[in-house]
């Protein structure tokens, strides 16, 4: 017998299940419990940058909307910087920037929503650069582990060209399913990204 | 010399999708295949969380809705570490749980289960693993409860776990069962998990040395997020 390899195994993922509110946005579940929830702020009130509304339903295989997901996203500023140590920019990351949001639905309607500041690019591997993009995270019941997928921006139509995620998808025409199509809204931009869990106009998700 | 890639994720042990004995993972999976990514910035990284997020109270579920005394039920200890596939801690992590109160019913607008709700009891909280990845809770064990799926289906008492980790690659969902339960084994959402020793991980063995006398009995649950590779011979993930 060889050595034995003394990796621990990952903690295999059980759903959110339909009451996820409670854990992580208690407001939602009908009641105050913290003091401060957390990610309901993405960019803080001071960054730089385009400020922008994204907005979309989540609709299951038979076309109705999901109206118990929960949804978190995770995005650099205006200038392609995370806030994480890990970013070798980290350190002129724009004021007040969380670049992480808590996104939950209307529960009649499934309609979700957040607020931020439009991301800039990002460099990707072997310096090529990334479109502006926001990676999420979706969880709810009947979901047995979070998916993962990206929201791009429609307009930017010469860095999504270039982008190496959006060129890895094999079949181009599901390229589209990872763009927010820029809308106005009283004179305000809003992006719309619908979310397809399965059917017809599925959404790319990813193995990340 | 610094960590690279994280681990792809062993998806043979992780559930798949479409596992239609739990009914709602039928019109809620997907049906083609994902795109597997290399690790770039984006994936490495991730929320930084610290206590100025958080209040110490916010660790104790038997305190931290208290309304008129303390809730009903079995007072328990649930402690564990959270480490990475390499067995290092975690440390200053997100750790988030909710749960059902000791009759079964959750604190939520939609759950209309006729166990009554506990005005002591709110169910849900949170706390950040300390520098060696440890983390505590103190709460009331949770009761089974039947819900929608075939007719006569019930929860195994569980608690839901959330975790950040130190990347959005990290970041997991899952639920803590209690040593013992023979509703686990009849779960269909246990068993969306195709390996058992994979469901094994999920069983919080009771500890008496963590237990309290005459006070709080104790469960263990360690949780194992994501590892990262550490070679000299790395892909250039941050370019040039």
């Amino acid at each position: 017998m060889p050595q034995p390899l003394d990796y621990l195994k990952e903690t295999p993922s059980q759903t959110a299940g339909p009451y996820v509110h409670i854990g992580l946005a208690p407001g939602a579940a009908g009641f105050d419990i913290y003091a401060r929830e957390l990610g309901w702020d993405i960019a803080g009130p001071e960054a730089p940058g385009d400020r922008i509304r994204v907005e979309g339903l989540v609709h299951d295989g038979t076309g109705a909307p999901v109206k118990d997901v929960l949804i978190e996203v995770w995005q650099a500023d205006a200038n392609g910087i995370y806030p994480h140590p890990e970013d070798p920019r980290a350190q002129d990351v724009a004021k007040g920037f969380r670049g992480w949001g808590r996104v939950i639905t209307d529960f009649d309607t499934g309609l979700w929503g957040f607020d931020t500041v439009k991301p800039g690019p990002v460099k990707g591997r072997n310096g090529r650069m990334q479109a502006p993009h926001v990676s999420l995270w979706i969880v709810a019941r009947g979901i047995n582990l979070g998916l993962n997928t990206r929201i791009y921006f429609a307009d930017e139509e010469q860095a999504n060209a270039a982008d190496p995620v959006l060129n890895l998808i094999e079949q181009q025409h599901r390229r589209a399913t990872l763009l927010a199509r820029r809308e106005m809204r009283d004179g305000k931009p809003l992006y719309r990204f619908d979310i397809h869990l399965q059917g017809d106009n599925e959404t790319v998700f990813l193995d990340i | 010399m610094k960590p690279a890639e994280y681990y792809q994720r062993d998806r043979l042990w992780q559930p798949p999708q479409f596992t239609p004995n739990y009914k709602t993972s039928v019109p809620r999976s997907p049906r083609q295949a994902l795109l597997s990514l290399e690790n770039t910035i984006s994936e490495i990284t991730g929320p930084v969380f610290g206590h100025g997020d958080i209040d110490p109270i916010d660790n104790d579920l038997i305190k931290n809705y208290a309304k008129t005394g303390d809730p009903i039920g079995e007072r328990i200890i649930v402690h564990g570490r959270v480490l990475d596939e390499n067995g290092r801690p975690v440390p200053n992590t997100l750790v988030e749980i909710w749960q059902a109160n000791a009759g079964g019913r959750y604190r939520h607008k939609k759950d209309m289960y006729l166990a009554p709700i506990d005005p002591n009891f709110g169910g849900c909280g949170r706390t950040l693993t300390d520098e060696n990845g440890f983390y505590f809770f103190r709460t009331v064990k949770p009761g089974a409860y039947p819900w929608r799926n075939w007719v006569n289906n019930w929860r195994p008492a569980h608690i839901h776990v959330s975790v950040f980790g130190a990347s959005f690659v990290q970041r997991l969902i899952t639920q803590m069962y209690f040593e013992g339960d023979p509703l686990i084994a009849k779960c269909p959402i246990v068993n969306s998990i195709p390996d058992p020793r994979a469901i094994e991980q999920l069983i919080a063995p009771l500890d008496m040395n963590a237990a309290i006398p005459l006070d709080s009995l104790a469960y263990k649950f360690d949780i194992i997020l994501r590892g990262r590779r550490s070679t000299l011979f790395e892909n250039r993930l941050e370019g040039n």
